[in-house]
């Protein structure tokens, strides 16, 4: 290995890096929002607009990101729905997590034994006070291992951003392997900045996946 | 009315040959899921054994696969292994050894995850009833792992052929590929062709791919 090559492509690395951050945690950010209000609306049983959901959730989790981003980036400009290729990443990522992060929130809500409702009912709450003070807190932490893969999901899925011709890491190492021909180097860069990414999201969330373990109290 | 270009597939053997660029994703997938589920069930094992340097060692293996992208699995090997060993592998080859390194870790921590599923209360009675190990393991216990592992396996298919989309990023002949050389020879005649094309690209995988998850959901509903 070429230690000047190294040097000298760290920079063009840090800025796809950052890139792939930038666009990475937008996505998810907007995959959450769509999680939680899809599985409220999942979880109080709304009509139409369940169905909508339910068929959004399948429509999504059963297609390739790759697919999903094809059709918003060179499909749906055929008929005048123009976007960046930035936008497009962000909207891409946020729909297809979406459609997993409202399952996991589901999952979270529908583990919390029916007794807690009525428990709280019993001692005088409203059901917005049950929701808000008990349910929510105890679905949340127990959805966390979920959510947390998720994200490390959707970083993982952030790669396919290169086809749609972002410069992302994927696009980088690629874009120099061609041009220079120096593919060791590059893989080897390409491994440590998806390290960097991801290893502390990773160590990180495993910490606060052992802190927030408070809800299964009695097992 | 809107032109959305769904006529160029029925122009010639076009509709044709995006069905066998599915089919090469479909056929990559399945290969990779056998192998994978046959390894996947000798590492899911090995992981429940008490031994402190295999526990680490899967352990490192199982951090890499959740962290790495498949898609710089398949730049490493398709791009990497030439360089340094001279090896000359194909496109398909690398997709399917990689395919198989990250179904194996799924599946073995599938397979982890159900035997310690399984209550300790299971072994004792058996022992109890006068079974030896081996008895116990298969009269008892992979039963009831097998029950449960079915699903999840199932889903793993779904999971692998979403996957094998990044194989066109390796230069395999599939589908989107398929797709794009479609839309890209009818430019002059069907400047529109890329939304119905990509469309029905999308419903494609869609039809593969929800029956399987369906079966899946319905099968952990009555199983387990």
């Amino acid at each position: 290995m070429d230690k000047e090559t190294l040097v000298s492509y760290i920079p063009l690395y840090r800025d796809a890096l950052l890139l792939t951050l930038k666009i990475g945690w937008q996505g998810i950010l907007f995959s959450f929002v769509i999680g939680l209000i899809g599985a409220a609306i999942t979880h109080f049983k709304v009509k139409v607009l369940k169905t909508i959901v339910g068929i959004y959730i399948e429509l999504f989790r059963n297609t390739p990101l790759l697919v999903q981003l094809f059709f918003i980036y060179f499909a749906l400009p055929k008929v005048g729905v123009k976007i960046t290729a930035e936008a497009c990443g962000v909207l891409g990522l946020g729909l297809l997590g979406g459609a997993y992060m409202i399952e996991t929130f589901r999952s979270g809500l529908e583990s919390i034994p029916i007794i807690q409702t009525e428990s709280s009912y019993s001692l005088g709450m409203s059901k917005l006070q049950t929701f808000w003070y008990i349910i929510l807190p105890q679905a949340v932490s127990i959805s966390v291992p979920g959510l947390l893969a998720n994200v490390i999901f959707l970083l993982k899925e952030t790669s396919v951003f290169s086809t749609i011709s972002l410069m992302d890491l994927m696009f980088t190492a690629k874009d120099l392997i061609g041009m220079y021909a120096k593919t060791i180097e590059c893989l080897f860069l390409l491994v440590v900045f998806y390290l960097i990414m991801l290893l502390p999201v990773s160590i990180i969330g495993a910490l606060i996946e052992r802190r927030l373990r408070y809800a299964g109290f009695g097992d | 009315m809107l032109d959305l270009g769904i006529d160029v597939l029925f122009k010639g053997t076009n509709f044709l040959r995006l069905l066998q660029g599915l089919w090469v994703s479909i056929e990559i997938s399945l290969i990779s899921v056998v192998i994978s589920i046959l390894l996947g069930m000798i590492v899911g094992v090995l992981m429940t054994m008490n031994n402190p340097i295999l526990h680490v060692a899967l352990k490192v293996y199982l951090e890499i696969v959740r962290i790495m992208p498949q898609m710089v699995l398949l730049f490493i090997v398709y791009f990497g292994t030439t360089r340094v060993f001279g090896l000359d592998l194909s496109a398909e080859a690398s997709a399917i050894i990689v395919f198989c390194f990250w179904g194996t870790a799924e599946m073995g921590d599938l397979v982890r995850g159900s035997i310690k599923s399984i209550s300790k209360v299971q072994f004792e009675s058996a022992y109890a009833l006068g079974m030896d190990k081996v008895q116990t393991y298969w009269y008892v216990i992979s039963p009831q792992t097998f029950r449960r592992l079915v699903p999840l396996s199932i889903n793993l298919i779904t999971r692998m052929i979403k996957t094998t989309s990044l194989v066109m990023m390796i230069g395999i002949v599939e589908v989107l590929k398929v797709s794009q050389q479609i839309i890209e020879a009818n430019r002059k005649i069907s400047p529109n062709a890329a939304f119905g094309v990509f469309a029905v690209v999308f419903l494609l995988y869609f039809m593969v791919c929800w029956p399987i998850s369906r079966l899946s959901n319905y099968l952990e509903k009555r199983w387990v």
